[in-house]
C-alpha cells in the first residue's frame, strides 16, 4: 500500500513538474527567441531580472512547489534504482532515510532561499 | 585458420544493439536523462541559493558560470529535460493503458501493446526532437 502510494506521487509529481519546470526552461531557454519576438528584454539571468522575479509571490509560490515536485520525484526515482539492485531490508532501510533525509534538508534550504529573496523585495 | 565472422550489423550495430527494440533505448535515455537532471537540480538549489547575497554576489557567482563550457552543460539538461518530459508523459500514458489496445486472443498477424504503441511512440519522439531544435536555435542565439 506504502510503495503503491509512493509510486503515485511519482506519476503526479511528473505531472506537476512538467508544468512548471516547461515554464521555467521556457522562461529562462527561450529569452533570445522571446526577446527577437518583442516579448521580455533578453538575459533571463541578469540579475534585474532575476531579482525581478524573486519579489513575486507567484514565482515565490511556485519555486517552493517545484523544489517540493522536483526532489521527491528524482529522489524517489534514484531510490527505485537502488531498489532494483536486490538489496537486504536494512539496506532498503538505510539508503530510503539517506535519500529522505537529503530531500527534506534541500527543500528546507530551497524554500528559505525563495522566502529570503522575495522579502529582500527586488533589492 | 581462425574463423572471421561477418559483422552483420555494421556500423548500425554502434547505435543498436540488433534485436533490442526501441523502447529498450527510450528506457537507457530516460534513466541517464532523469539521474542527469536531478545531479544538475541539486547543484541548482544550492547555486540560485548566492541570491540571498544579494546583486553583488549573484553577479560574481554568475560571472563564473557564465563562460561557454558552463552553457553548453546547460543546454545538454535543456536536451535531456526536452526528452525526459516528452518521453515521460508518454510513459504516464501507458502506465494508465492509454492507447496501447485492448487485449484480445491471439490471433495471426500478430500484434502486441508495444506495437500498436509505435505510432504513437513515434510521434512523441518528433515532439522532443522538436523541441530539442527550438532550445538550440536558442543556444545559438546566446552564444552569438
Ligand atoms: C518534466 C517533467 C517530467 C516528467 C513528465 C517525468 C516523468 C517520469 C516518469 C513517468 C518516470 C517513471 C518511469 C517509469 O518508471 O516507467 C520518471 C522517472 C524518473 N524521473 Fe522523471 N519526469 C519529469 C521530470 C524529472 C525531473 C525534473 C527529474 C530530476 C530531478 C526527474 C528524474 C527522474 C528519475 C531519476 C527517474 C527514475 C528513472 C528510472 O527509474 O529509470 N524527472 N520520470
Ligand atoms: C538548465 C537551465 C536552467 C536555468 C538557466 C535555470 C535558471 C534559474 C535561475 C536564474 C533561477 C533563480 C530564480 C529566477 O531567476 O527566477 C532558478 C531558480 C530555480 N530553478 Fe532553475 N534553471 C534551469 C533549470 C532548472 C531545472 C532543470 C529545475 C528543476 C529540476 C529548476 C528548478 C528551479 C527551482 C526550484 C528554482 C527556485 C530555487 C529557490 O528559490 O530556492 N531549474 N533557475
Amino acid at each position: 500500500m506504502r510503495e503503491s502510494r509512493l509510486w503515485f506521487w511519482h506519476i503526479l509529481s511528473a505531472a506537476v513538474i512538467l508544468v512548471l519546470l516547461g515554464i521555467h526552461m521556457g522562461i529562462m531557454h527561450l529569452g533570445e527567441l522571446l526577446h527577437m519576438a518583442g516579448i521580455g528584454s533578453g538575459d533571463p539571468v541578469d540579475s534585474s531580472q532575476v531579482f525581478g522575479r524573486s519579489r513575486q509571490a507567484v514565482f515565490m509560490i511556485t519555486y517552493i512547489l517545484l523544489l517540493g515536485a522536483g526532489l521527491f520525484h528524482g529522489l524517489y526515482g534514484l531510490r527505485s534504482m537502488f531498489f532494483e539492485l536486490s538489496l537486504s531490508k536494512s539496506l532498503e532501510k538505510l539508503v530510503g532515510g539517506v535519500l529522505a533525509v537529503a530531500g527534506i534538508a534541500l527543500f528546507l534550504y530551497g524554500s528559505y532561499v525563495a522566502i529570503v529573496v522575495y522579502q529582500m523585495n527586488g533589492v | 585458420m581462425q574463423q572471421r565472422l561477418k559483422n552483420r550489423l555494421g556500423i548500425m550495430g554502434w547505435l543498436g544493439g540488433g534485436r533490442y527494440g526501441m523502447d529498450r533505448y527510450a528506457y537507457a535515455l530516460h534513466r541517464i536523462t532523469g539521474l542527469g537532471i536531478l545531479a544538475y537540480f541539486i547543484m541548482h538549489i544550492i547555486v540560485t541559493g548566492q541570491r540571498t547575497g544579494g546583486v553583488e554576489r549573484w553577479e560574481s557567482t554568475m560571472a563564473f558560470f557564465g563562460s561557454t563550457p558552463f552553457k553548453i552543460g546547460e543546454f545538454l539538461v535543456v536536451l535531456a529535460f526536452a526528452f525526459h518530459a516528452v518521453n515521460g508523459l508518454r510513459l504516464i500514458f501507458v502506465e494508465l493503458g492509454w492507447w496501447i489496445g485492448k487485449p484480445g486472443t491471439p490471433s495471426f498477424p500478430y500484434t502486441y501493446s508495444t506495437l500498436r504503441h509505435r505510432p504513437l511512440f513515434i510521434v512523441f519522439m518528433v515532439v522532443a526532437a522538436v523541441l530539442m531544435i527550438i532550445g538550440g536555435v536558442d543556444f545559438y542565439f546566446v552564444l552569438k
